[in-house]
């Protein structure tokens, strides 16, 4: 595998302050690399939403970063409850945020779907009490 | 039309990005729902809407949005302020409410050939 980059970025649940801080660093890295802009907006999106669904609902996770001259794939890794029903987690509108999170204008219940229609290629396992893990690829051509 | 002549004809109070105004707009997107902004604004745009916290930053910057246009006179939040201003994120205020902003703005013509 021609890898030439990787990297992984940790994410502190709960942390409203720092949100969005590894998601926006990956997209000043894609720029830096010269990814075409139509990809990066896929990436962008995919990323925030997942960094975001570590904020809101787990204790802590990771992102990690893997470019090839193929594909992006970010693959999401936390510790916090994990999602007791995919199907209704994957549903536009299905939201279990907090009234504190809804003031914020989280909550809408699109991130997951967005991540997935972002994608090229999405999986997503969870175990309850442990956590979820998302692999998201996005091909580069 | 440039940002800078829309600020002036409207009215709006530039919190921080004065130094970055002559910019041409590309059409607005309000919502004060983060993921539907993340999901539908397009580069360019503004944004109104009436989300003051820090959050606010990481989206108009993931999305290059031309600037945040805050509404019904509100003020965006002291670390909002400090977050936009390292990460060169224009933010504007309006006494409007969204509603009768996005009027004004289509009046002018923003947003009704995007
Ligand atoms: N990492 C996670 N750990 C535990 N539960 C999660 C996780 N990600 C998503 N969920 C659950 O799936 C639901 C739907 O997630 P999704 O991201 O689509 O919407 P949301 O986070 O509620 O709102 P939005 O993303 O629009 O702000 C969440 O409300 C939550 O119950
Ligand atoms: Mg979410």
């Amino acid at each position: 595998m021609n890898e030439f980059f990787s990297q992984t970025y940790e994410i502190k649940g709960k942390d409203f302050q720092n949100a969005g801080k590894v998601s926006t660093g990956i997209k000043t890295l894609l720029k830096q690399l010269g990814i075409k802009p139509e990809i990066i907006r896929k990436v962008a999106i995919a990323c925030y939403e997942a960094e975001m669904n570590i904020v809101m609902y787990a204790k802590t996770g990771t992102m990690k970063l893997d470019i090839d001259t193929k594909k992006i794939k970010i693959t999401v890794l936390d510790q916090g409850p994990g999602i007791q029903d995919i199907d209704l987690a994957m549903k536009e509108g299905y939201s279990t945020a907090t009234p504190e999170m809804r003031e914020m204008g989280f909550g809408a219940g699109m991130g997951l779907p967005n991540i997935k229609k972002n994608s090229d290629e999405f999986k997503i396992e969870s175990s309850i009490g442990e956590g979820t893990k998302l692999e998201i690829t996005i091909f580069i051509n | 039309m440039k940002l800078a002549e829309i600020i002036k004809i409207l009215n709006l109070n530039v919190i921080t990005g004065e130094n970055d105004l002559d910019k041409e707009v590309n059409g607005g997107y309000a919502s004060d729902l983060l993921s539907d902004v993340i999901a539908n604004a397009q580069n360019g745009q503004l944004w109104i809407t009436m989300q003051t916290h820090v959050n606010i930053v990481a989206v108009a910057v993931l999305k290059e949005l031309l600037a945040i246009i805050i509404v019904n006179g509100r003020n965006p939040a002291d670390d909002t302020i400090q977050k936009a201003k390292e990460q060169g994120v224009v933010i504007l205020s309006s006494n409007l409410s969204a509603f009768k902003l996005c009027g004004k703005l289509y009046e002018l013509g923003i947003g009704k050939d995007v």
